[in-house]
């Protein structure tokens, strides 16, 4: 029957061409999900004074190379931090155990990530580990509120100068 | 259409919809009409789909270029591209246009068979109408919709590549690597599953205006309008219900 046999050929490119930009969009389209899972990994946690917007999978970097993802993030109501689980890629096991981790933001206004900064002894980390130097993110916020209180500070600072110089004329700002 | 009559439709919409997944095992052995219904379906909405697809993703690079670039960051045109369609545009597009050219040939082929009485002509035969012609169609659309949505997308994301890389110059690289940063599994997993929802819900609406639509030329007429109505408001509907339901 050529006409059933044209039919299901059209079927099966159909089908094909379908999965087919199925796994496209799975492959190609994210680097996230699919393959962490799959790959072995250890699970190492670090506690922040302030972890500001981090997020559930961004990224674990050393180096600026990225060793692995954050997996989950808690609050210990004891000391009251942030407590965040690393999971890292199995074949970065040998991150020594007075390593460092900071909270950086990507670009200017993008996302937060840790990074890690290697320590020099001769243990490394193992699965449920933990790192413990941390520091907190950098909160825009707190910064401005910093700089502006310096500011207010700095001129008037500089006023009280003016005022001892007893030069009257005040300067023009740049 | 007063309340009472929309929800008493409802109800019967429902009732069909579970009448013939508790016929689906019965009509799995008749493969054959399956896959001819995916052919119907399916096969022959790939080229509208794919031009469709195309000029979506081109008007998409175009626009988001114009306006990325207002805050510096056109490199990022690619996941905006990408998480638009694979979870927006490509599901609820694919839809719209599956209910206009599959789901009025669904209901018109049924409609016209019923009021040429080949219904009750199956019925004499101790055939079941629904097991025997009805769902099998539904099934093709079901099987159908998800991978026209999927190719939807990625034609979509070529056609913004095309503007955004080819003509507006966006770094290739950035372009691709900023996606692949962007866009999670998660997205993915949200585009699968709305296009399969539109899938049972433009399928169900066809099939259902279709087999009980007036035995008059009128009524075949009006049941494939309404075909195309009823699917548009309902995919939007669910489209609004299923975003909110996975942010």
């Amino acid at each position: 029957m050529p006409k059933s046999s044209a039919l299901n050929l059209g079927t099966g490119a159909f089908v094909l061409l379908g999965f087919a930009a199925l796994a496209f969009l799975t492959t190609q389209t994210t680097s996230r999900g699919l393959h962490l899972a799959s790959q072995p990994h250890y699970d190492v946690t670090a506690k922040f004074d302030n972890i500001g917007d981090l997020k559930v999978g961004a990224p674990v970097s050393m180096a600026g190379v990225e060793v692995g993802r954050v997996a989950r993030i808690d609050l210990d109501l004891k000391e009251y931090k942030a407590v965040v689980l690393m999971r890292i890629n199995e074949k970065y096991n040998q991150i020594p155990v007075d390593s460092d981790a900071s909270i950086y933001t990507q670009g200017l206004l993008g996302g937060k990530f840790v990074g890690i900064t290697a320590g020099g002894s001769d243990t490394f980390l193992k699965d449920r580990g933990q790192i413990d130097f941390t520091q907190s993110a950098l909160v825009l916020e707190n910064l401005i509120g910093q700089m502006l209180a310096n500011v207010t500070k700095g001129s008037s600072a500089g006023a009280d100068q003016n005022k001892t110089d007893g030069a009257g004329a005040p300067e023009k700002p740049k | 259409m007063n309340l009472a009559e929309a929800l008493g439709k409802l109800g019967a919409m429902t009732w069909f919809l579970l009448r013939m997944i508790a016929l689906t095992p019965r009509a799995l052995p008749r493969f054959g009409l399956i896959v001819q219904q995916i052919f119907n379906t399916g096969a022959l909405s790939i080229v509208i789909i794919m031009l469709s697809g195309l000029f979506v993703g081109m008007v998409l690079g175009l626009q988001g270029f114009q306006l990325l670039q207002r805050f510096g960051s056109a490199e990022t045109l690619g996941v905006a591209a990408a998480i638009g369609l694979v979870k927006e545009l490509g599901p609820v597009v694919t839809a719209l246009l599956f209910a206009g050219r599959a789901g009025a040939a669904l209901a018109s082929e049924l409609g016209l068979m019923s009021a040429t009485d080949q219904f009750s002509a199956m019925e004499m035969m101790a055939v079941d109408p629904v097991q025997r012609v009805v769902v099998p169609r539904f099934l093709g659309g079901v099987i159908s919709m998800p991978l026209l949505a999927a190719i939807f997308s990625v034609i979509g994301i070529y056609g913004a590549q095309l503007v955004g890389v080819q003509i507006m110059r966006v770094d290739s690289g950035s372009f691709w690597s900023q996606m692949r940063a962007g866009v999670e599994f998660r997205d993915l997993v949200e585009g699968i599953v709305k296009s399969g929802i539109f899938g049972v819900a433009c399928s169900l609406i066809a099939v259902y205006e279709g087999y009980y639509a007036a035995p008059t030329a009128e009524g075949v007429g009006r049941a494939t309008t309404r075909t195309v109505v009823t699917s548009a408001v309902i995919v939007l509907f669910l489209d609004y219900l299923l975003t909110s339901a996975f942010l």
